[in-house]
């Protein structure tokens, strides 16, 4: 066990890893944080892209990112904008036609990428910080805490996410995207800290925790700066799926109109026309148009993490017997 | 035993903890819904002074200390007492849900478990013929299926089955001429209603029994007892089942109760497209109608059936893997 860092993951082959650095003293030369930083993100990057399914996943994602960022670029109307004829099939001037309101189709579509995005970032991103610091503090610290933590983790694991969602959710009508996010946070961290708390763990017995502690670091800076850098893909890991199941939560209550209904999303935009009856209308698109969009956005991050899951379990690898 | 006592203690625990965030939630909301349920009560005709007793005690109008309202509130729950829902007025919360429970649980409960074994069996297909298209042709298709959202799917499958192709009923869960009885007239009618949201929560949760069961098999078949078996000269199909197979199953028949016991709940989404009168459609209509007692009735009851599945599970889980009881 000389080298710790191989064993656990290999987003750092590096054998001059983060973790054993302070022991090595200052004579080697130090890189900067940030260059460090940029390095083993690239590296974590390769390490995916290596991976076929990943390598979908990412370019679709890419281009979600792409269209959210240029929406008033790529849209040809404004998404708001209701001044053209009502439920109009596709025509050079709205190719997907237009809503029972009178606006058009394809600008919705485009911006509302935007709102999938920002939630299934922002709500993965929080509800994986969440879990991070509950999952390794918990594994890591010892003390009668333990338990209490233990028990509210089970108790959010086992506890229904959708119906608890819908139950915020109604109590906090007209609460907007920012209730969205809280709601998919409340709902979405334990499962990461869960795994993350086994992982660190396992990982706290190791030589070079052990030299971090007897050299006298704090409990804190033993868990972000030893622990830590060595689980990144997991985390990763993690935030892919909490971002996941933010989009498809963040559809699911728009869909169910108890989101904000007066932005633009992908969500919204199905909760209407199943409301102004499309189906009936023969509009199909209507609906079809943004639940492919949500479809596809989950299934690029679900395909993302095959390469994320490669990354922390090898024996996950593509192309390697078994 | 102590392992099973202490699993007990565990769930007493968590149904408290249930019990009581089911308390805490409206109170920690801003607003008060007693004030907005009381008004809508009042256009259904005169409230009385006791139901609205009821109703400021179960959500928390001021009256009475916090502690007194926690009192009476676990009282009511442990006799099953839910109020009059606001919605059906004056039905009784209980009545609703009892009459909503049978259709999600045979629907519901039926395509879980085909759903999970289907997927269980083609997760140790696809684990066992790794690299060929026996693997990678349901491990793309199950992520991209599951990755589809519940509602959306539905509403593909109505659109085309129902509306284009006008194969089966788009709604309900029986004819509306049809009388509910015990005949096979009207149980064929049941099972003509239910194919299309079984249909479609199948495809949606088949993904994840495939790709669970897929990666934990992985892992047992890199174990060194299945290489001795291999070793050993003993069948394939032997080393797959038998072997493998029986210890890569143990972790998903975790999810496979929490998904039982998920159940009770319903699969509200697709309900709500197809209009199906289980218990996820009734949460819907009590959410959109801000029905706070049948709201509170059917989480609490969705939450605590989750609660007993999994206790199940972990007892179960103790009997087939020693390891487990330490």
């Amino acid at each position: 066990m000389a080298d710790p860092t191989t064993t656990t993951t290999a987003t750092i082959p590096d054998p001059e890893g983060p973790a054993p650095e302070a022991a090595r003293g200052p004579h080697r030369p130090a890189r900067t944080r940030l260059g460090r930083t940029g390095q083993v993100l690239g590296r974590a990057f390769a390490t995916v892209w290596a991976n076929p399914k990943a390598r979908v996943g990412l370019v679709i994602l890419g281009l979600f990112v792409l269209m959210a960022v240029f929406a008033p670029l790529l849209a040809p109307y404004s998404p708001h904008d209701d001044s053209f004829a009502r439920n109009e099939p596709g025509s050079a001037a709205h190719w997907l036609g237009t809503t029972g309101a009178g606006e058009d189709v394809l600008s919705q579509v485009i911006y509302g990428a935007r709102v999938s995005l920002l939630v299934g970032f922002v709500a993965g991103g929080l509800s994986t910080v969440v879990a991070v610091v509950i999952g390794l503090s918990w594994g890591y610290l010892r003390g009668w805490g333990n338990d209490v933590v233990n028990f509210l983790v089970n108790l959010f694991l086992v506890m229904p996410g959708l119906p608890l969602m819908i139950i915020i959710a109604a109590y906090l009508q007209n609460g907007g995207l920012p209730m969205i996010i809280l709601v998919v946070v409340i709902t979405g961290w334990a499962w990461g800290a869960r795994v993350l708390r086994s992982q660190t763990q396992s990982l706290r017995s190791r030589d070079f925790v052990t030299a971090a502690i007897f050299s006298g670091e704090s409990s804190a800076r033993v868990i972000f700066r030893e622990i830590l850098p060595n689980m990144t893909s997991m985390i990763a890991g993690s935030f892919f799926g909490a971002a996941t199941s933010a989009v498809l939560a963040e559809s699911g209550l728009s869909f169910l109109g108890l989101g904000d209904m007066a932005t633009v999303s992908w969500g919204s935009m199905i909760f209407w026309a199943q409301n102004s009856m499309a189906i009936l209308t023969g509009q199909w698109i209507l609906l079809f148009a943004p639940g492919l969009c949500i479809a596809l956005l989950a299934t690029s991050m679900t395909l993302v993490n095959f390469g994320v899951d490669g990354l922390s379990n090898p024996r996950l690898r593509e192309g390697t017997g078994r | 035993m102590r392992y099973a006592l202490r699993k007990l203690g565990l769930l007493v625990l968590t149904l408290w903890a249930a019990v009581t965030l089911n308390f805490v939630i409206p109170r920690l909301m801003p607003g008060s819904p007693a004030d907005a349920a009381i008004a809508k009560l009042a256009q259904n005709g005169p409230v009385t002074p006791s139901v609205q007793a009821a109703i400021e005690a179960q959500l928390g109008v001021p009256g009475g200390s916090i502690w007194d309202q926690y009192v009476t509130y676990l009282n009511n729950v442990i006799h099953l007492d839910f109020g009059v829902s606001y919605t059906f007025f004056p039905q009784q919360v209980s009545e609703l849900v009892a009459g909503a429970l049978p259709w999600t649980l045979i629907m519901v409960g039926a395509v879980t478990v085909v759903a999970f074994v289907l997927g269980t069996l083609i997760g140790i297909g696809a684990a066992w013929k790794r690299g060929t298209w026996m693997d990678s042709l349901p491990t793309v298709a199950g992520s991209f299926l599951s990755a589809f959202p519940y509602f959306w799917t539905a509403l593909l499958i109505v659109f085309f089955l129902g509306y284009v192709l006008g194969w089966f009923p788009t709604s309900g869960a029986y004819s509306a001429t049809a009388v509910p009885n015990l005949s096979w007239e009207f149980l064929g009618d049941v099972l003509y209603h239910a194919a299309l949201p079984a249909v479609t929560i199948l495809i949606t949760s088949l993904g994840g029994w495939i790709l669970g069961m897929r990666n934990t098999m992985i892992n047992t078949l890199g174990d060194d007892y299945v290489t001795f078996a291999e070793a050993n000269g003993l069948r394939g199909r032997t080393v797959a089942i038998r072997y493998a197979a029986r210890n890569a199953i143990l972790p998903n028949l975790t999810g496979f109760g929490m998904a039982l016991g998920g159940v009770v709940g319903g699969s509200l989404l697709v309900e709500q497209v197809f209009a199906y009168p289980g218990v996820g459609y009734l949460l819907f209509n009590a959410v959109t109608n801000q029905d706070f007692p049948l709201m509170q009735a059917l989480f609490l009851m969705i939450t605590v059936s989750v609660l007993l599945a999994n206790f199940l599970v972990e007892i179960l889980y103790g009997v087939l893997d020693p390891r487990t009881r330490r």
